[in-house]
């Protein structure tokens, strides 16, 4: 049977309430924004994965696809967030071509909310969903136990109390595309800088009535530069207390050596230099 | 989901949390009520959702339709309460095409009555019902946490209502006229955001009468003395 299997949930809690911590999952402790203009709808996000304290990623998408005009910006458990958009992602196509209309945003925010409420919060997905319809332009917000809010400017994750302090002070009504985009990039900026949770990049998709514009890295305040000086050590800087050279051929003396093929490198890892 | 440290280990082993509400779980700490008068009902309630400290929402609506002149206020989880509301909008809707007539407040209220005892153990849901007939006129029926139904001539409920016991039953009068019922709404909610750190932002009324629907917005930054929309 497909689904999620919860036979280990009662052993979890039971090691939980004797003392053993839960495992951690890597979650996108995030900034995401979505805001209203007139003509259409701008979401946010910024760019940082985190697991624990660990930055597990420095570049990932939290702009999901649903529809080609309809997107969704997801916090919380990251496999949550991909898996839940991608789902409904693919209800709502055959729904569409079932139907033989367009999808609708409230559709989408539907299905989305029964299926987090049927898992009761365990499916860690907080979202923002936009979208231009046949019915006109709109903005949700999805939590992880199934409520949904309807506004026309909204902040969610980790760093959506420093966005919303953007939005409280700086949105008006009947913004224009270019004001949008500007105030929801200021807004995960403001994230990026005064929450731990979100960092890196500034990603932006605008929906409009005839079309969608994903801005992948639209603003990068954190570029790596090079720098001033070299902190590699000399040659040489560690004494030289004895030497034995082992060729080699005689390898095989010490060890048991089994020839690989040599493939082509994969990506070279990102080091300081 | 990470789990509280309110649990404690019972003798079978099993956990228990005490928590009514999941961690992180969106809360609707509110102002709500319902009152009957002359011509029809009233339904009011504020404008705050919360998620521990943090206002999630300073202008949602709690007042939800479920069916042309029947209404409802949400309080406690909002995923909870919207999840009910939905599902007896279907009912109603359901029922409304089977029957080829109007459902009455009553039959509203024992749905939601039906939805809300079956599922006693896994909601946080307190709600209150109102809603007009042709038949019965202005109906309140009130529906707290055990799932229990009570018809009332006005309810309360929320964090908010433990504030206005005093004032609404000092100032409640059967029958009112229209804009004396919507004064009384309106002072009320306003002692309850005043008290309840809980509720606050807008107040938001819709009234009930042969007319239809009407609603109603008084926003804080004219002392609620305005209607605005």
């Amino acid at each position: 049977m497909p689904g999620f299997d919860f036979s280990n949930y009662n052993r979890n809690a039971a090691l939980h309430a004797r003392g053993v911590p839960l495992p951690k999952a890597t979650s996108t402790g995030t900034t995401i924004v979505g805001c209203i203009f007139d003509g259409g709808v701008v979401i946010a996000a910024d760019t940082r994965a985190t697991s624990g304290p660990i930055v597990a990623d420095k570049n990932c998408e939290k702009l999901h696809y649903i529809a080609p005009q309809i997107w969704c910006a997801g916090a919380g458990t990251a496999a949550d967030t991909e898996f839940t958009t991608a789902l409904i992602s693919s209800q709502l196509e055959l729904h569409s071509l079932s139907t033989g209309r367009k999808p609708r945003v409230v559709t989408c925010m539907t299905l989305l909310k029964q299926h987090l409420f049927r898992y009761q919060g365990h499916i860690g997905a907080y979202l923002v969903v936009a979208g231009v319809d046949p019915t006109g332009t709109h903005l949700f917000t999805v939590h992880a136990h199934g409520s949904t809010d309807k506004l026309p400017y909204v902040t969610m994750g980790s760093g959506s109390l420093a966005a919303m302090s953007v939005f409280e002070t700086q949105w008006k009504t009947h913004l224009t595309r270019d004001d949008a985009v500007k105030l929801c990039s200021e807004a995960i900026q403001a994230g990026i800088f005064n929450d731990l949770g979100s960092g890196s990049n500034v990603d932006v998709a605008v929906i409009t009535a005839d079309k969608t514009t994903l801005m992948r890295g639209y603003v990068k305040p954190n570029e790596r530069s090079a720098k001033l000086k070299s902190y590699a050590f000399e040659k040489g800087t560690t004494a030289v207390l004895n030497e034995k050279i082992i060729r080699k051929q005689d390898l095989g003396n010490y060890v048991s050596v089994h020839e690989l093929s040599t493939t082509e490198e994969g990506d070279k890892m990102e080091v300081d230099t | 989901m990470e789990f509280g440290n309110s649990g404690s280990l019972s003798e079978d082993g099993i956990h228990l949390d005490m928590d009514r509400l999941k961690k992180g779980e969106v809360n609707l700490g509110t102002s709500i009520m319902a009152v009957t008068f002359k011509d029809g009902v009233i339904l009011g309630a504020d404008s705050r959702t919360t998620t521990g400290a943090y206002i999630a929402n300073r202008v949602t609506d709690k007042l939800t339709q479920v069916h042309d002149t029947i209404w409802c206020c949400r309080s406690g989880s909002a995923a909870d309460t919207q999840a009910v509301a939905d599902i007896v909008q279907y009912q109603l809707g359901l029922f409304h095409m089977m029957n080829g007539k109007l459902p009455t407040t009553q039959t509203a209220a024992a749905i939601f009555q039906e939805v809300c005892y079956a599922n006693k153990d896994r909601l946080s849901a307190g709600l209150i019902i109102a809603g007009w007939d042709e038949r019965h006129g202005g109906q309140v029926y009130s529906i707290p946490l055990g799932g229990s139904l009570h018809k009332q001539s006005y309810a309360i409920g929320g964090s908010g209502s433990t504030y206005i016991y005093g004032y609404c039953d000092a100032n409640w009068k059967e029958g009112m006229e229209e804009a004396d019922a919507v004064n009384f709404v309106k002072e009320s909610l306003k002692e309850a955001i005043r008290w309840d750190g809980s509720s606050g932002g807008v107040i938001r009324m819709v009234v009930l009468t042969a007319k239809g629907a009407d609603r109603h917005l008084y926003l804080p930054d004219t002392d609620y003395k305005v209607r605005h929309q």
